[in-house]
């Protein structure tokens, strides 16, 4: 098929992947096997047992290496003379400047979260390089192509913010099995287990309600007095029991809803369990300290009764404050730490048998609270395939055919594979059409501290911030910055925006420079004196092109990943191939009304002229262009995208 | 759910595809028994696929030796002579296809596929051809059908930026999700030689311009005695003439199989890698779907060119054959 054009704009073609995962190793296979010679792969992760099912570069020996090497040294097995460079690093490290990219024909993203997502755009716009961007989730995926002033940029489209709940439904009301996950994770795991100096609300429910002194502040503080065992029922008893007839004392939330019942471990569970942990006590190594097998419970698919939840909920407690005492403290939850996932499934469990919600096995809790998105091997090698497509005709330059594709589930139009032309780049992108935004605040109460972090970091991602009015610098974040400027910049964190040494008010305009990203942005600023504290807890509001609309219930951010005591932006939600964007594709998709735009079949220049052919050929040609309502020269388009994102096409 | 329970080592590995199909799919998935034939590029894309899937085993019938053609597209097949010399495709593709799963047997059968009696197939749960003529397509495919157990049966082809899939699943009942509800469904399917017997002029009249090629050229290559795949852009007279004949007869204007798709299926004789990959991976999902008897299965051809990235599915059956999927009453 591959014509001699095709070819030798393959092999001159200097390629960069970023992402050496789920889509990363289909793609650096149909590279290598479609003819590229020059392909530079970044990867910052390592091989996990989990990847081996899909990642088939990998295999279980492999397991804690690099995936980028690995995954060359896999691929120059079968194509040993082509040349594969790795880099076992974030892109976001600042050697991978705009100079770095400029060196690409095109740059190819099998990446995993939006943060790198947006970096990898931006960095695309600013060395002018054209960007073929995928993602997949279970059987849906799809691929789309940006260059620079011909498509839509990455960012173009709002994304959808993470899924948050709103606090007193995580701390008071669960009505569903998630809530109780974010609540064991975020709350009690967090307050447990993490940095005892964060906020927390579950702290807060606590302390306020209770006056007595037995429920004081440090109800979760170890008494001298107790052991292990007391302490673990002290506390089953005070968040599952104590804390729940705190909140059935408010007579007023339980009017039109189910009341909880409160669990006491002696209700559960005999007043001393048998010590059947012996065999534990020979020390084991830290990772494999598990309260379902010192417990007996083998089956991770099996849903475990109330008996067995508190069982393990103890056992787990135990074994942190036994075996792994030196990191309590500091840990955060992870999907991979066993005995967190054993603690939080069996918290939440119980929790959830108080507010009669459906109990879960653990495996389905570690899905929910871990964030992990279904992947499977054929969706990853259907969408590389497509990648390769778009990447041979931006090298020959074919920028009319691009297509966007999304790969369905469940058919549309008889499509399992649905090519869509690409949208025209949108004009009021902060990003590519450099479209002031606007931050609603209050000056005299934010600081700057607060801009940095709600806003430049979280909002419009960016890493190297370089904050402007006019020509003064008020913020730099850089490695080669003088000692008092650093000095200069920490004070001016601590101010509020009027107070800074180029007072910052209504009508002010701040620049926001990226210098890594080479991508600035203008704010208008607007002071605004209230905020709702529910609703906008950044306690200010920017607008403009920035983030799709959150749920319309969700008022302070408790997000299930994104936990309360740590502003970070929620990266490790966006785990394996996960692209946010493809739940309501898929969804806009079947609903698609198709207004169509023909094209024909026999494009411009592809029929060679064999002569000699009988003129009824030449005749049938005739008929075939005209024959233009065939479904066959249509091009789907769908209305509904238009409409919700207001886009034009090209 | 039935059937023992998954191990330790299968849901850790498993572990994120269990999250899109379920453990009980995992199950039958790991019991079930797959024949491939003819080693090509797409099928080494398929069998990846599948034996990362985890599949209870996978059989390979292939006796060419290895040549410098067939490392193209197939990423199976080291470019060590040392590595393959005297081998089978089939035996090379064995190797490699092993170290991606250890829980997946992998396996060789030697022999002409054409004379494998009955009974062999009886060993399969699924059977997967590629490559292979007109004949030899209809008689597998009967071969299949013969049998009491129900044994599902996949063509698949690609020819330069195009791809096809044919399905067999005889008479298959699976479920699948509306809503919040699990419903029942059954599907009635023709086998290939039924299904290309339709005559032309009743099928609806969109119909993708590929099947009919792809048909004039499978006839062309039956008729002309030629091993699959190796007509090329010399042929175009003769298969210019046969179309002619083949749209007569079914009285379908010739512009429904033009000369330009014609010409781009005769000058690619090698596989294009992107397309064996789109190809294989939908004839893997698609093989994991019928087995696991979860979620609509496409009934019965899938195209897809790249020229225009379409991947349509046709249901290429006599009007009568239930082509919609009919819901099985609960009281039976």
């Amino acid at each position: 098929m591959i014509s001699q054009e095709q070819l030798s704009a393959i092999k001159g073609a200097k390629v960069l992947m970023v992402g050496a995962g789920g889509i990363g190793c289909e793609l650096l296979k149909t590279l290598a096997l479609s003819g590229f010679q020059d392909i530079h792969v970044i990867d910052m992760d390592t091989i996990e047992v989990s990847n081996l099912n899909r990642q088939f570069l990998f295999r279980q020996s492999h397991v804690g290496q690099s995936k980028a090497k690995v995954a060359r040294d896999a691929v120059l097995r079968f194509r040993p003379n082509i040349s594969i460079t790795p880099y076992h690093a974030n892109v976001k490290e600042s050697h991978f400047n705009v100079n770095f990219f400029k060196e690409f024909d095109v740059v190819l993203n099998g990446l995993d979260n939006l943060d790198a997502r947006r970096h990898v755009n931006r960095l695309c716009l600013a060395a002018d390089v054209p960007l073929v961007e995928s993602g997949t989730t279970g059987f849906l995926g799809q691929v789309t192509v940006h260059l620079m002033g011909k498509t839509e940029c990455y960012e173009c489209q709002p994304k959808p913010a993470p899924k948050t709940y709103p606090v007193c439904t995580i701390t008071s009301t669960p009505s569903k099995f998630v809530h109780c996950i974010v609540w064991a994770k975020d709350l009690l795991f967090a307050k447990l287990f993490g940095d005892k100096n964060q906020e927390n609300d579950l702290n807060v429910r606590s302390s306020d309600a209770a006056n007595s002194s037995e429920h004081s502040e440090d109800a979760f503080e170890c008494r001298q007095d107790e052991d292990i065992e007391q302490y673990g029922r002290r506390i089953y008893d005070h968040v599952f029991g104590h804390n729940i007839e705190v909140a059935l004392s408010n007579e007023e939330t339980w009017k039109n809803r189910n009341k909880p019942k409160p669990i006491y471990s002696n209700d559960v569970l005999p007043k001393k369990l048998t010590n059947e942990n012996g065999n534990m006590e020979k020390g084991c190594a830290t990772d494999d300290v598990s309260a379902m097998s010192s417990l007996g419970l083998k089956n991770p698919q099996d849903v475990w009764s109330l008996a067995e939840n508190s069982r393990v909920f103890l056992e787990a407690l135990r074994l942190f404050f036994l075996k792994r005492e030196k990191e309590i403290g500091n840990l955060s939850f992870d999907k991979d730490d066993q005995l967190a996932v054993e603690f939080v499934t069996a918290a939440a469990n119980i929790r959830a048998s108080s507010f009669e919600i459906p109990l879960h096995s653990l495996f389905e809790a570690k899905g929910i609270a871990g964030n992990i998105v279904h992947a499977v091997a054929t969706t990853n090698a259907i969408i590389a395939g497509l990648i390769v497509i778009e990447a041979i005709k931006v090298l020959k330059k074919d920028s009319n055919d691009y297509r966007m594709t999304y790969c369905l589930e469940h058919p549309s139009k008889k499509m399992l594979l649905m090519p869509v032309e690409p949208y025209e780049p949108n004009k009021s992108c902060y990003v590519c059409s450099q479209t002031p935004l606007l931050l609603e605040v209050n000056t005299h109460r934010s600081k700057l501290w607060d801009f940095v972090e709600k806003i430049v970091k979280a909002k419009l991602g960016m890493n190297f911030p370089l904050i402007m009015q006019g020509a003064s610098i008020l913020y730099e974040v850089g490695e080669d910055l003088e000692e008092d400027m650093v000095a200069i910049y920490a004070a001016n964190l601590q101010k509020t925006l009027s107070e800074l040494p180029s007072q910052v008010t209504s009508g002010t305009v701040l620049t926001i420079e990226d210098l890594q990203q080479e991508f600035s942005c203008n704010i208008n600023i607007k002071h605004r004196e209230e905020f709702d504290e529910e609703k906008e807890p950044d306690g200010m509001l920017l607008s403009g092109w920035v983030e799709a609309p959150v749920d319309k219930d969700n008022s302070k951010a408790v997000g299930n990943g994104e936990s309360t005591s740590n502003a970070l932006p929620a990266e490790e939600i966006l785990e394996g191939e996960k692209d946010v964007e493809i739940q309501e594709i898929s969804v806009g998709t079947e609903n698609a009304t198709g207004r169509k735009r023909k094209l024909f079949e026999v494009s411009k220049g592809t029929t060679p002229d064999h002569s000699g052919l009988s003129d009824e050929r030449k005749n049938h040609n005739q008929i075939e262009k005209l024959d233009v309502d065939d479904e066959d020269d249509e091009l789907i388009i769908s209305d509904d995208w238009e409409s919700l994102t207001k886009k034009k096409r090209l | 759910m039935d059937g023992e329970e998954l191990t330790e080592q299968e849901t850790a590995l498993y572990d994120r595809q269990i999250r899109v199909w379920g453990a009980d799919a995992q199950r039958r998935l790991s019991k079930s028994h797959i024949l491939v034939y003819g080693m090509k590029g797409t099928v080494a894309e398929f069998c990846k696929n599948i034996v990362l899937a985890g599949v209870g085993s996978v059989t390979l019938v292939d006796d060419r030796v290895v040549a410098e053609e067939a490392l193209s597209a197939n990423f199976l097949i080291l470019p060590d002579k040392n590595q393959y010399q005297g081998k089978t495709l089939a035996e090379v593709c064995c190797d490699s296809l092993k170290e991606f799963n250890h829980m997946v047997h992998v396996s060789v059968e030697k022999g002409d596929i054409s004379t494998f009696g009955v009974e062999f197939f009886e060993k399969f749960d699924t059977v997967v051809i590629s490559c292979c003529s007109l004949a030899k397509k209809k008689l597998i495919n009967q071969k299949c059908r013969k049998l009491s157990k129900r044994v599902a049966f996949y063509t698949v082809d690609c020819r330069g930026s195009c791809g096809e899939i044919f399905v067999d699943l005889q008479d298959y009942k699976y479920s699948k999700k509306k809503l919040e509800e699990t419903i029942e469904c059954q599907l009635e399917y023709p086998s290939f030689e039924e299904a290309i017997s339709v005559p032309w002029r009743a099928l609806p009249r969109r119909v993708s311009k590929l099947y009919f090629a792809m048909r004039v050229i499978e006839l062309f290559e039956d008729v002309e005695d030629r091993n699959p795949g190796e007509t090329s852009i010399a042929d175009l007279p003769g298969i210019l003439k046969l179309r002619k004949e083949l749209c007569e007869t079914n009285s379908l204007s010739e512009s429904q199989v033009p000369d330009a798709l014609l010409e781009r299926l005769l000058i690619g004789t090698r596989e294009f890698p992107p397309v064996c990959a789109i190809i294989g991976g939908i004839l893997g999902q698609e093989v994991i779907k019928a087995i696991s008897g979860k979620g609509d299965p496409l009934k019965n051809f899938f195209f897809f060119d790249a020229m225009d990235g379409k991947g349509l599915i046709e249901d290429i059956s006599e009007p009568n054959t239930g082509s919609q999927a009919a819901l099985i009453n609960d009281d039976m």
